[in-house]
């Protein structure tokens, strides 16, 4: 069993992401109505997206909220639901953390450069 | 009406099986009246508790057809439509003999989430005058009704696949404690109910709130444990380096 103070800690954390998270899928779901309008396409994405800091931020920030928040929840569900130890839970939930960061800022940066070779 | 009533109760420990008795129907009968009935016409070697018959003592909760009631305080005619009962020991605690549970680890429970009081004042000091509109106060009174019948902890199904969770009726013992501004024992308290068999583990299904006979919502006094936890945890309070 993880200390209490962990598992405050972690609990703390969990919410604080999610309140991001509110957010940030509001205003992503609301970007998503908005650009189909005139149909979907990829060129349309990366002139959007592209070069322009203010989507950046907000894309690094929700990667920042997903990487927090769904590891700590994978590893609450590994701990309830499986026979696993807290040192190999807490190993999942690094790494977890640790792909959705790569692969997360991988995307936002390409988008970010795109515009560029278009 | 039927004239009868047909009872599956269960008769063993935690290996047995469910006996049919056939009891004669009542007016205002309960289910507490219909097992007094079996015990003391059919089967003297029958096993349950009880003690006030009025929902006082909180002695009597069994899983009536499937769900963890109070029998002294739960009408035959209200659960028993198509004539038929089914009566179990509570869920979560070990069956001692038919339809008495091991009550022990319940209440232990309530000792390890820090659910006594701890003194700050001596005879000698005056009262604390705490306003009955007190926020805090109120806090308290909302759960301070629990009797400890253990509906909640048969109700809950983290308790059932987490043994070391300390329970609804615990939890809200503490919570009642935690805005008692008499009480000096929060930080011990706050660092005994927090984590993955405290507070934390609890998800808000609230099966104690739906079974709950005296209307408590032990899911709220959890998650103002969660806050104040989460406080005490930014203040650097719960200690305990992992």
């Amino acid at each position: 069993m993880a200390s209490a103070r962990v598992e405050t800690k972690l609990w703390v954390w969990q919410r604080l992401s999610a309140a991001v998270l509110g957010l940030c899928v509001l205003i992503h779901l609301g970007m998503i109505i908005y650009a189909v309008q005139d149909g979907l396409s990829a060129a349309e994405i990366i002139t959007r997206v592209s070069g322009n800091v203010l989507w950046f931020v907000f894309y690094a920030v929700f990667i920042v909220a997903v990487a927090v928040h769904a590891p700590i929840g994978v590893r609450t569900i590994l701990n309830e639901m499986t026979n696993l130890s807290q040192k190999m839970t807490h190993m999942i939930m690094a790494v977890l953390c640790l792909i959705i960061l790569v692969m997360g800022f991988r995307a936002i940066i390409g988008l970010y450069q795109a515009g560029a070779s278009l | 009406m039927s004239n009868t009533i047909q009872v599956s109760v269960w008769r063993g420990a935690e290996e047995g099986e469910f006996q049919t008795f056939e009891v004669p129907r009542q007016p205002s009968q309960t289910v507490l009246d219909v097992i007094t009935y079996i015990q003391r016409n059919i089967d003297p070697t029958l096993s349950y508790r009880f003690a006030c018959r009025v929902g006082v003592c909180g002695s009597c909760a069994m899983t009536v057809n499937g769900r963890p009631r109070w029998t002294c305080r739960t009408h035959v005619d209200k659960v028993a439509g198509d004539g038929t009962l089914e009566v179990a020991p509570l869920r979560n605690l070990q069956v001692v003999k038919d339809l008495a549970c091991e009550m022990t680890e319940f209440f232990d429970k309530m000792n390890r989430a820090e659910g006594k009081f701890h003194p700050t004042k001596t005879r000698d000091d005056d009262f604390d005058f705490i306003k009955p509109d007190d926020k805090k106060r109120k806090q308290a009174s909302a759960g301070i009704e629990c009797i400890g019948c253990g509906v909640c902890y048969a109700a809950c199904d983290i308790v059932d696949w987490n043994k070391d969770y300390l329970g609804p009726a615990a939890l809200n013992r503490a919570w009642t404690l935690v805005n008692d501004e008499r009480d000096g024992g929060n930080d011990v308290r706050l660092a005994a109910v927090a984590g993955d068999a405290g507070c934390h583990a609890c998800h808000s299904q609230q099966g104690c709130v739906e079974h709950c006979p005296k209307h408590l919502s032990p899911t709220h006094s959890i998650a103002g444990l969660k806050r104040e936890t989460a406080k005490a945890a930014l203040k650097g309070l719960l200690g305990g380096d992992d």
